[in-house]
Order: C-alpha cells, then structure tokens, then sequence
C-alpha cells in the first residue's frame, strides 16, 4: 500500500485552499464587481455559475467512459491498475452527478426568473437532464449490483451512457430548440461584453480546480475502502490456511 | 453459419419453455390492457377526438414498455434454476449466441402482444388514423427492438443484483429515451398526420440507426457482462 507521504498531504491541502481562495475571488467579481446585465438586471449573475459548472459536467463524463474502457482492459491483463481506473470512475461519476444537479438547478431558477418557465423540453436542457438520469442509473447500478460484479457491470454501463450521449442530443435537436443561441461563438449579436469576462473566467477556473479537488479526494476514499477490503480477503484467506485439518 | 446455428438452438429453447407455461404472455397482454384501460379512464378519449390521437402514439409505447418490463425481467429466471447459468457460461458457443437468442425470443413475444394489443388500442381509444397505416408495420417492430434488446441486455445486467425488478426499469429507461422519442414522434405523426412523410422517415431512420448502434454493442458486451465476476 503506497504511504500517504507529507508531501502528498501538503499538496492536497495547497490544492484544497487554492480553489476555495479562486473560488472566493471568483463571487467576488460575479456578484459584486462586473457590470449587471442590461437586459436581466442581477438575475443574469447566476450565468457566471451556470454556464461554467454546465461546461464542466460533461468534462467528468468522458473521464468517466476513459477509466471504465481501461477497467475493461486491465480487468483480466492486470487486476490492481483496473482497480485504480475503477476508483476513478466512480469519484468521476458522482462528480458528473453532483455537477448537473446543480446546472440543472441553477438554470431551472435563472430560466424560471428570465423566461417565465422552470423547464422546457428542448436540446440542451433535455441532454442535460438525460447525462443526469444516465448517471444516477450508474449510481444505483452500483449499489443494487452484487460485489463481485458491481465493477464490471457499472463498466459496461458507462459504455451504453457514453454511446447514449451524442445520441441524445442529435436527436432532440432535431428535435426542436428553445434554447438561447449558444453566448460564446453564436453569431451576431451574441457573446460575452469583455467587461464580464473576468467573472467568467476565475468561476470557471475555480470550479475547475474544485471539481478535481473533489474527484481526488473521492478517489483516494476509494482506493482506501479497496485497500481496506483487500486487506480484509486476505486476512480471510490466510485464517482459513491456518485451520487445522 | 454455427453461430446462427446457436442463435436458432437458444431461440427454439425459449419458445418451448415459454410455450410450455405461457406466464410471460398472458401477463403481458393482461397488464398491457390494463393500462390501456387505465389511461383511457384517465384521459377519457373518446371525448376529445383530436387530443386521443395525438396522445395515443405516447400511450401506446408507455403500454408496451411497461408491458415488456413485466415479462424482460423474468425471461433470464430460466436460466437461473438448476444452475442453467453456469452451463451457459462453460459452453463453448459464444455468450452472444445467448444474448441475440433470447432478445429475438422476447421480439416475438412482444410482438405478439402487440398484435393483439392494436385493434384493442383502436377500440377503447375510437382511433382512425389519418396517415399512411402501413407505415406503422414498420414502425412497431423497430421501436420493438429497441425497447427488447437493451431491455434483455439490463435484464442480464442485475441477474446477481439485489433488487433486481427494480433495476431494469431504472437502466433500461435513460438508456432507451432517445429510442423512445424517436417511435413515439413516428408513430403520433403517422397517426395525426401532423408530420409530413420527410420527418417521418427521419424518425424511422434514427430509430433503425439506434437499434444498430446499440445491437452491436449489446452482442460486444454481452460476454463481459456474463462473466462478470
């Protein structure tokens, strides 16, 4: 079992007080120092929030489909890195989960505020709500499942949800579309005014640094829970060679 | 050629065994009815002529679905008595063989409730369509084979889980919306007439590009899951 150096411990903590600091600085600029929306009034500061957690949670799926495909891989080749890319997936997964639940949340309120509706049934939103039952399926997979497959079985569910995807989404904007025009690179008339930008870039940013300080953290929890659970087999084992025939 | 061979060999068991008891459909067209019914006392059709065709797509594939929930999760309890499992697994054909075998099985018989299930569906619900019908006949069984194939494949799924009536609609679900948006559009389209035939076989082609995409990673994976532990 690999030690849990200082260095490694000092690092997570820089890291864990890094992204509060950018994240404080981040609220800063979004509430009270960039210019208010013209046509929203304050209302239109949750996009500061909204638009860079949305960004986010569909980073965490793709690492998600990364570590199960190389779970998959190791799985038989070499047991031990297939437990780390499980490891991963998992943390990545509840991330993905943790992530649009609060995109979903955070557009139903600013959609509720601007448009008058809490939802509506058009790409975007849909694909969102879909990403967020896809992986909360994932979520209960794995525990309903029994021990010795629940790894395997959330693997190939990753594998339908990242197929699923790209589906989704060509399909409902097909579909029909309500949505704004996408801010960034729309068109005429559309995109951030370069006074917002600060705003917009240390939340993203602190976001960022936050989502993988809480995927790291998860991860390690993780791979404490299967060193503990190896420990304990092996425990098991070596008792049972120890019984007298 | 051996493969098919299986594919045939698994399919015949299924429908001998099903044939033998008949619980999986008799179940299935019962609860399909029964949902005809209640969705037709909930939405009182009849009244409303228009809104009954242009919900009926919707009401239709929501029967069906549940329908086919009800008889997917225990079309693999017979391979779970006597240990039939562990001999599938040591069997030299391929899992896959299994898989395709038992999701044709279950087409057929959902198909089969459903054929039963339609003129039932027109009578409670006063329906004439005022598109082409025919193309319904294609439309059914695609929609068919998206609900059934990923429906068999979750249903392997949770085999060993705890809980496992639960897990198949909580899987299959998220799984098959795309699938279900597709054959609910083709079919209310169909039947109101709203749709004109362009988007119409716009939706029938994403629901047939949906069953291959899903098919082939459903056989790719099927051993995987299998031999899960």
């Amino acid at each position: 079992m690999e030690q849990r150096t200082p260095t490694l411990r000092s690092v997570a903590w820089l890291w864990f007080g890094i992204s509060t600091a950018v994240l404080i600085i981040g609220f800063r600029q979004a509430i009270f120092l960039v210019p208010t929306d013209a046509a929203q009034g304050n209302v239109g500061r949750i996009f500061y929030y909204h638009v860079p957690i949305a960004m986010l949670s569909l980073i965490f799926p793709y690492i998600n489909f990364a570590a199960s495909l190389f779970y998959l891989y190791w799985r038989r080749r070499d047991p031990l890195k297939a437990l780390t890319a499980d490891a991963l997936a998992l943390s990545t997964a509840e991330v993905t989960v943790v992530y649009s639940s609060i995109c979903l949340l955070t557009g139903m309120l600013w959609g509720r505020a601007t448009w008058g509706i809490w939802w509506t049934w058009d790409p975007r939103l849909t694909s969102m709500l879909l990403l967020w039952l896809l992986y909360v399926s994932y979520l209960m997979l794995r525990r309903f499942s029994s021990t010795g497959q629940t790894q395997t079985l959330a693997a190939v569910l990753s594998v339908f949800a990242a197929v699923d995807v790209p589906i989704v989404y060509m399909s409902i904007r097909w579909w029909r579309t309500q949505h704004p025009a996408p801010v960034f690179g729309g068109g005429p008339g559309s995109g951030v005014d370069p006074s917002m930008l600060p705003a917009f870039y240390w939340n993203l940013a602190g976001w960022t640094l936050w989502g993988i300080c809480i995927v790291l953290f998860r991860f390690s929890l993780e791979r404490r829970r299967q060193h503990a659970e190896q420990e304990a087999a092996l425990q098991a084992i070596e008792a049972s060679l120890e019984i007298p025939q | 050629m051996k493969y098919l061979r299986h594919v045939w060999d698994h399919l015949r068991k299924d429908l001998r065994l099903e044939w033998r008891s008949r619980d999986s459909i008799n179940g299935m067209l019962f609860f399909a009815l029964l949902v005809v019914v209640v969705f037709g006392l909930a939405f009182d059709p009849t009244s409303y002529p228009t809104m009954a065709r242009q919900i009926s797509g919707g009401i239709l594939w929501v029967a069906l679905l549940f329908a086919s929930i009800t008889a997917l999760n225990q079309s693999w309890a017979r391979e779970q008595r006597n240990n039939v499992l562990e001999a599938q697994r040591m069997a030299p054909s391929p899992a896959s063989a299994l898989f395709l075998g038992k999701a044709l099985a279950n087409m057929f018989f959902v198909l089969l409730v459903e054929a039963v299930l339609a003129p039932i569906f027109i009578v409670f619900f006063n329906l004439h369509a005022l598109g082409n019908v025919w193309l319904l006949v294609l439309i059914l069984p695609l929609g068919t084979w998206a609900l059934v194939v990923n429906g068999t494949f979750f249903a392997a799924l949770g085999l060993r889980a705890r809980n496992r009536e639960l897990l198949l609609p909580l899987l299959l679900l998220p799984i098959s919306l795309p699938a279900l948006l597709a054959m609910v559009q083709a079919t209310t389209g169909v039947l109101t007439a709203d749709l004109d035939p362009i988007q119409i076989n716009t939706w029938i082609k994403q629901l047939l590009g949906y069953n291959i995409i899903f098919t082939t990673v459903c056989i790719l994976l099927f051993e995987t899951v299998l031999n899960a532990e």
